[in-house]
């Protein structure tokens, strides 16, 4: 128990998926442009992180390394991820039109977000067993999730702020992730284990 | 457009993929660390570039439409398995400072927007060597960054693990700020280095216009 605590804390706040291991920066900067869609979005990352997780280590552990087939890690993950993302949407849509409402529009970016094949090969060379790769994959969405909501509520305000013509859009937005990633820091030397006495 | 020389030039400055078009940014703040870093990561990225242009201009008229993506993905995952292994056996250090990202090649961006966008629309002639622009474009971005950020995190540059090589030593050690090297010293320097190539572009744009104004080319 206290062991899957010390991967919720390390993987959502000390190696927080954005602002440490600078994985999923493409929709952190895509999708952060309002407080909502950035909510919206870190709700399907947490859930398809989670599933993504949980597929990936039955296949790793189920058919890849019973066949000796382990080079095959980057093929069959993305094509599993890629399909189960296509699953996910088409049973949303089926079954809970709300839910589909809310994220449909970002569960088909979710493929090219690299924190989803990122937490998966993670999880994989950490060596979890299955339930700490539930909880690695859940804690890893909930901390990229996190990260964006705090930044999309800092770049609502900055819309109102005067920025120099070459600076507007990506630049800025590159920088101002810098300082929030320079908090994020703030983690780094954090014993979690100790701290919950382990 | 298709003319191969055009497709070729395209991606190193009027497309550049990182400071024009703004993909694959995780790969270049993670492999700007350093520049021998910049040179691996750049050089896997071109390699699967081609590769996966090649293959998937050579299969664009076999592939259907609906299921195009998992197709793409499943090529470029595959030359993506051939980086990934070749780099493990020949330079295992840069392999291991890279870590993840050697994989992740995978769901670079770049990649699949230049299968999507050009391989699936042109020859195998043309695709490749806009794959050869467009991964010398995107090593030519990582050296920049990791050019300016080598030496202000260690002091050295062009450090490589792998040859046995410790560098060029600039200034001593205690100068040297760490931070530059952490995410944060990547996230601030892309963004700044895209403004400034921002910053470049509108003034050449401006003196273009004026240039153009006043009869005289250039």
């Amino acid at each position: 128990m206290k062991q899957l605590l010390v991967i919720l804390f390390s993987q959502a706040l000390v190696n927080n998926y954005m602002l440490a291991r600078i994985l999923g920066t493409c929709p952190f900067i895509g999708v952060s442009q309002q407080f909502e869609t950035a909510t919206g979005m870190s709700l399907a990352v947490v859930f398809v992180m989670t599933m993504a997780s949980v597929i990936t280590w039955l296949v790793q552990h189920f058919i890849l390394n019973p066949l000796g087939m382990a080079y095959l890690q980057t093929v069959s993950f993305i094509l599993v991820i890629a399909a189960l993302v296509q699953l996910i949407e088409m049973v949303i849509k089926k079954n809970s039109p709300g839910l589909y409402r809310a994220l449909g529009i970002y569960l088909p970016l979710i493929t090219t977000n690299c924190a989803v094949l990122g937490v998966a090969i993670i999880n994989i060379s950490s060596n979890y067993n299955l339930v700490e790769s539930a909880v690695s994959g859940a804690a890893g969405g909930l901390g990229w999730g996190l990260a964006i909501m705090l930044f999309a509520a800092i770049r609502e305000r900055q819309r109102l702020a005067p920025i120099s013509q070459a600076m507007q859009g990506f630049p800025i937005a590159l920088v101002t992730t810098g300082l929030l990633a320079m908090a994020f820091l703030g983690f780094s030397g954090f014993d979690v284990a100790r701290f919950i006495g382990l | 457009m298709s003319s191969p020389l055009q497709a070729f030039t395209n991606g190193i400055y009027k497309e550049n993929p990182t400071f024009r078009l703004l993909l694959g940014m995780c790969p270049t703040i993670a492999a700007s660390m350093a520049v021998s870093n910049g040179i691996g990561m750049g050089l896997a990225a071109t390699f699967v570039l081609m590769g996966s242009n090649l293959i998937i201009s050579l299969l664009r008229s076999v592939i259907p439409s609906e299921i195009r993506i998992p197709c793409y993905i499943v090529v470029i995952a595959t030359f993506v398995t051939i980086v990934d292994l070749v780099m493990n056996a020949f330079l295992p250090q840069l392999h291991a400072v890279l870590g993840v990202f050697v994989p992740l090649i995978v769901v670079n961006c770049i990649i699949l927007a230049r299968a999507e966008a050009f391989a699936s629309k042109n020859g195998p002639g043309a695709s490749i060597m806009d794959g050869l622009g467009m991964g010398i474009g995107f090593t030519l971005a990582l050296i920049v960054l990791s050019a300016i950020r080598e030496p202000l995190a260690t002091g050295v540059v062009l450090a490589a693990a792998d040859f046995g090589f410790d560098g060029i030593r600039l200034f001593p050690q205690r100068y040297a700020m760490a931070i530059v090297n952490q995410p944060v010293g990547g996230f601030i320097t892309l963004g700044l280095a895209i403004g400034a190539v921002n910053l470049i572009t509108a003034k050449k744009k401006n003196k273009g216009s004026r240039g153009a104004q006043g009869g005289a080319g250039k």
